[in-house]
């Protein structure tokens, strides 16, 4: 915009925008293609043979995109549990994460009752105790309980939600109270004040909130490593490290071909809904 | 469930409102039994949740770290601290927290400063900046699993992208995969790759969030863009350096998925950091006392962290 009211003046001219900014685009250039090579190179390798990975000098292109690796992938383990297992701790996870977020944030703020701040610091406090400190204690229930390689067992633990129940209590504490002054006039319960009436009015917290629980559920790692260990439980990204279990050399065309069966959904929802999840990234960031 | 305790309370109120004055003592102690009740309802879940599977296990983690106790087993002996004794006399222990300090200290303070960099590049007014910054986030959103395994075919000595790369220029690739310190930097550098779009993005908001007139001021007074950067943005950045500063060292000290994807600790343990130790003594060797023992100790280190930053804080951090 400024460039564009400076054009008309002629008696000023700005420096910066009279120069064109070249060193600026190379840099620009130069950072994206440290991000984007990496992942080229994976796709380029899943559609290589073994004779290619591993011929010198090294082969940039595919001589057939003929999906060999990912057969074999497929074929070599179970990659469609894996799929099923993934979008079910992340549906439910997230989901369950976020309807308990939601609920106990409407009752820090909404329903009146004494030592609420008391409640919301057991919330909050939570969020100082890391994942590796409970680790141990947790798969020790886990397995008393007999819940290894269940999915209860691998979405219980860490379904509570403590951030998420802070953002959303910082967004419902900014909501004009004579709306819901108005609703409970109208007879509306707290139950239906909460759905009828915070949530729509919360739809850009939820949506960030929401978006960031997914990707976060999708790659979680170290828990499921812990509570899985049969095959057609695992989620994706414990059961891509099946195909790195080989005697002798990699055949790195068949774990890229793996690699990119996990990263390119996600991809995929992300440059598709990229604008929310950055505004979710940066939410979290802005309100902590 | 609460749909069903929601009708009956309503026309209990509607009709006890007239008579408010009269039968304001009982009304007023029945909305707060009603009140305590949907609370309980609404939050108790997870607060539950939160009690179970996570104060409980904090708990229990330290009194873990006082026995000699192999997962699974039935049978735990009381040892009192010595598990916290062996650690600080295993002659493993001062290397261990070298490679500790040095993962965290490189990939919290790289991607500060790469993030910082990144960000003041896609504040300037260029054309495809919002391209460039959702690709430079994308990694972020990844898998570290699936990153770690990309990148290890990258690192590839012999066959990899990067070997061809540094060949163009006649040198000669490390030994990533068997030098403990060129792994290390290997691990280093595939974390920074992922999370430095992270950082950028954050610093990025900040950025736009400095007024305008306030730079347009400095340089009204002569200050160079270089000069007026480091003596007015980046102390209107204070806060926003904090944040980053304190969770990006939270979940550095905290990192797995990588090192587990690429490295599993090695070679000869040079990638092995506290938390990947506690893993591996854990789950790996089954000695659960000793890895409760190093977890309470990395977990006073994040609690005194935090407490140091946070009154550090208080008397120098700029609020905008």
């Amino acid at each position: 915009m400024s460039s564009a009211t400076a054009a008309p003046a002629p008696a000023q001219p700005r420096p910066p925008a009279a120069r064109p900014a070249v060193g600026g685009y190379l840099t620009l250039l130069l950072a994206v293609a440290v991000m984007v090579l990496p992942l080229v190179w994976m796709v380029l390798a899943s559609f290589k043979g073994m004779d290619e990975i591993y011929r010198l000098p090294i082969q940039w292109l595919p001589e057939s995109l003929a999906p060999t690796n990912y057969a074999t992938a497929t074929q070599t383990v179970p990659f469609g549990s894996f799929f099923v297992n993934s979008a079910i701790a992340t549906v439910v996870g997230a989901g369950l994460k976020m309807l308990l977020g939601l609920m106990t944030a409407y009752a820090l703020v909404f329903v009146d009752i004494p030592f609420r701040r008391f409640f919301f610091y057991v919330v909050v406090c939570a969020l100082l105790v890391p994942q590796q400190i409970v680790l141990i204690p947790n798969y020790a229930l886990v397995a008393q309980l007999g819940w290894l390689n269940t999915y209860q067992g691998l979405i219980m633990p860490g379904l509570a939600s403590a951030f998420g129940t802070f953002l959303f209590r910082q967004h419902f504490l900014t909501l004009p109270r004579s709306i819901l002054e108005a609703a409970e006039i109208d007879g509306a319960g707290h139950w239906r004040r909460l759905w009828r009436f915070v949530v729509p009015l919360s739809g850009p917290t939820i949506a960030a909130v929401g978006l960031v629980s997914i990707v976060t559920e999708w790659n979680d790692y170290l828990w499921p490593l812990l509570v899985i260990d049969r095959p057609e439980m695992m989620t994706l990204p414990v059961g891509l490290t099946l195909l790195m279990n080989f005697d002798g050399v990699p055949d790195w065309g068949v774990i890229m071909a793996g690699t990119v069966l996990v990263t390119v959904p996600v991809l995929a929802v992300f440059f598709l809904l990229q604008r929310r999840i950055v505004a979710g990234l940066v939410t979290g960031a802005v309100t902590g | 469930m609460a749909t069903a305790t929601s009708p009956p309370e309503t026309p209990a109120r509607r009709a006890g409102a007239p008579r408010a004055r009269r039968s304001r003592p009982r009304a007023h102690r029945r909305n707060r039994v009603r009140n305590w009740l949907i609370f309980a309802l609404l939050a108790g879940p997870n607060i539950a949740l939160l009690v179970v599977f996570t104060y409980r296990p904090l708990v229990q983690s330290f009194y873990l770290s006082t026995l000699q106790w192999n997962l699974g087993s039935p049978t735990a002996r009381s040892v009192g601290l010595a598990n916290y004794a062996d650690f600080f006399a295993d002659p493993g222990t001062p290397r261990l927290l070298t490679i500790t300090a040095i993962f965290t200290l490189a990939t919290v303070g790289g991607g500060m400063v790469l993030g910082l960099l990144l960000a003041v590049l896609l504040n300037r007014k260029l054309r495809f900046r919002g391209a460039a910054r959702t690709i430079v986030v994308a990694p972020y959103v990844l898998s570290g699993v699936a990153v770690g395994l990309l990148w290890l075919f990258v690192f590839d000595p012999n066959f990899g992208v990067l070997s061809a790369l540094l060949g163009a220029f006649g040198i000669g690739s490390p030994d990533w995969y068997t030098d403990p310190e060129w792994a290390l930097a290997m691990v280093i550098i595939v974390y920074l790759w992922k999370n430095v779009g992270y950082v950028a993005i954050i610093y990025l908001a900040g950025l736009q969030a400095v007024p305008r007139d306030l730079l347009e001021a400095a340089s009204l007074d002569g200050a160079s863009p270089v000069r007026s950067f480091f003596s007015v943005v980046l102390p209107l950045l204070g806060p926003t350096t904090f944040f980053l500063g304190i969770t990006t060292l939270l979940t550095s000290l905290q990192s797995f998925d990588i090192i587990r994807a690429m490295t599993n600790g090695g070679p000869l343990e040079g990638t092995t950091t506290m938390m990947y130790s506690i893993y591996l003594e854990g789950f790996a060797a089954g000695r659960a006392g000793y890895s409760s023992a190093i977890a309470t100790i990395l977990f006073l280190l994040l609690f005194v962290i935090t407490l140091v930053q946070l009154r550090f804080v208080e008397r120098k951090v700029h609020y905008a």
